[in-house]
């Protein structure tokens, strides 16, 4: 039989504020255990919530960014349940008045194709603290910084029909609050979570299978093989014979295999009931215009304009407006270098080679778009060959000098392009393979091309690279020409 | 609506609140007393009426993005039962 995959996504995004959503404690990562919980994030008696205006207007631009509807008077609720890094008792959230409505995320597959996928509603609510089992014997220890900090939950309809859109999706997700600058984005530091409703279906039926909810599974590939796991999972049960049970299963990508979290003796009863400790939040129409006339232009329009303005493919555009910081290098190198294409190629190249093989992100790369810059010009004005470009763009790298051109005079790259000087090494070479040269002489025009590579290729040995290929090649030709 | 004394007993674990088991006659009637009110507040056609998530005519006041807490952990720890590594310590719980 044939299956189709539903998916839906919750995703949770921690939103770059200083202080958290309910409370002026600092929301900075990795302060020492409840050095920034204060006695609202305690839940201490007689404590007041008051809400922070930057969580809102962090949500609403998301909300302007996928064009939703703002829900001009949203509401907070309480979601109670009892666990420990969860003082109150109950989460602040948001349930029937959501304060962004339903909203629309394109994205793009590896085949080019685009989909829409709609988002049902996201909400603002307060992150939970954290609790370690381990090392405490018997006991866990519980630590109150991270409570309260605030996230926006962006909700999808079950609108994905492979574990590939689904990551293109969780990209597309990344990239718009990044560009946002609501969010650093940063999964490791779980700024950025993800669960996952899937289900699987006899193709063409129309009524979704059972799901299964995947929790927490934290990074773009660890979401695309939990999916795929899972999909397998649920297809061999039915196929088995059995049935899918509607649960929470834990991905463990250790042995890429999804297991159902222990399931408690009845379901959750939330008991959702609107928080009276907080009034209804109201937005002015005149807030929603302000946010939106400064808005910085987002993924979309930016890889329109790129392959409008400097002509780029749509897969260099798209891979350059990824994420925002790549954007952003790239159009500073292309300004300095002056070619949008060669700058492209050297970003999403050499650039991206080494970013990767360090484990970098772009914003410590050790070569500054300056510095690529510079080094493209030198391409242009045939200063340098391509190839011992990349010698310089490893000396950058590498703290050699600081600019392409100190690093090619310190070491005497620069290209030669005197005739009489390469005239020489043509002569020196031609002189050192007589054997070559008669062949050459007795081969016809289809071959001969392919034997001036072996000359062309002595010559630049002999000069290191540096001999201009254009020069070498006009001599070669008059020298044995017949 | 009524309720008898398993439904008390269920909303008891829920709300983690002991009630002894004698009480649990006595409770099913009180609560049941005020269900039935609600009931009959249900009764009134509301749906042309926005549900009020608040009765006071105002809106949320907003606060600045500011940090201005400081660390008072020591303060706080001092009425924990039990800390360690900066951590509050609570009976092991895993979900």
């Amino acid at each position: 039989m044939e299956w189709e995959v539903v998916i839906g996504l919750e995703i949770h995004v921690q939103l770059t504020t200083k202080s958290k959503i309910f409370s002026g404690s600092s929301t900075a990562f990795g302060a020492d255990a409840n050095t920034q919980a204060s006695a609202v994030d305690l839940a201490m008696p007689g404590t007041l919530p008051v809400l922070n205006e930057q969580a809102v207007k962090n949500a609403i631009l998301f909300g302007l960014a996928i064009n939703a509807d703002i829900c001009r008077d949203s509401v907070f609720d309480r979601k109670n349940y009892f666990y420990p890094d969860l003082p109150k008792g109950y989460q602040t959230t948001q349930m029937d008045f959501p304060i962004v409505g339903p909203g629309i995320v394109e994205i793009t597959l590896s085949d080019g194709s685009t989909r829409s996928i709609r988002v049902h509603h996201a909400h603002l609510e307060e992150d939970a603290g954290k609790s370690l089992h381990e090392d405490y014997q018997g006991m866990s220890g519980i630590d109150l910084n991270r409570a309260g900090t605030p996230l926006i939950e962006i909700v999808s309809e079950p609108d994905m029909r492979s574990a590939e859109e689904a990551v293109a999706y969780l990209r597309k997700i990344h990239s718009i609050v990044t560009y946002l600058g609501i969010s650093d984005g940063d999964m490791s530091q779980g700024s950025l979570r993800c669960d996952a409703n899937v289900s699987v279906r006899p193709k063409g039926q129309e009524e979704y299978g059972t799901r299964a909810e995947l929790k927490n599974i934290n990074s773009f590939r660890f979401v695309e093989r939990a999916i795929k796991t899972e999909v397998l999972r649920q297809i061999e049960l039915i196929e088995d014979g059995g049935k899918v049970k509607q649960e929470t299963r834990l991905y463990d990508s250790d042995k890429n295999e999804t297991r159902p979290m222990r399931s408690k003796e009845e379901a959750n009863d939330y008991r959702y009931f609107p928080c009276p400790d907080l009034l209804p939040v109201h937005v002015e129409q005149s807030l929603i215009d302000d946010l939106r006339a400064g808005m910085p232009e987002l993924p979309d329009a930016k890889r329109q304009r790129f392959e409008e303005e400097f002509g780029l493919s749509a897969y260099d555009a798209g891979l350059l407006t990824g994420e925002r910081s790549v954007a952003d290098y790239f159009e500073a190198v292309a300004h300095s270098a002056g070619d949008a294409k060669l700058a492209a190629n050297w970003v999403n190249g050499e650039l991206s080679a080494a970013l990767n093989r360090d484990n970098l992100a772009i914003n410590s790369s050790p070569v500054s778009a300056e510095q690529l810059g510079g080094l493209i010009q030198r391409i242009r004005d045939n200063s340098i060959s391509g190839k011992i470009a990349k010698q310089v763009f490893d000396a950058l790298w590498n703290k050699e000098g600081d600019s392409a051109d100190a690093i090619i005079d310190s070491k005497g790259l620069k290209q030669v392009s005197d005739s009489g000087a390469i005239g020489a090494m043509v002569d020196e070479v031609l002189a050192a393979n007589p054997e070559q040269v008669e062949q050459f002489k007795g081969a016809d025009e289809g071959k001969r091309k392919k034997m001036l590579g072996f000359f062309v290729g002595q010559i630049m040995k002999a000069s290191k690279g540096q001999a201009n290929p254009g020069v070498i090649n006009s001599l070669l030709n008059e020298k044995l020409g017949d | 609506m009524s309720l008898d004394q398993n439904d008390i007993a269920k909303l008891a674990r829920l709300a983690r609140i002991n009630i002894a088991e004698s009480d649990t006659a006595e409770l099913s009637q009180r609560i049941g007393d005020i269900l039935n009110m609600v009931d009959a507040m249900q009764a009134v056609d509301t749906s042309n009426v926005l549900p009020m998530a608040n009765p006071h005519d105002a809106v949320q006041r907003l606060r600045a993005d500011e940090v201005n807490e400081t660390n008072q952990r020591e303060h706080f720890q001092k009425i924990a039962p039990q800390t360690a590594d900066g951590l509050y310590l609570v009976p092991q719980v895993i979900e």
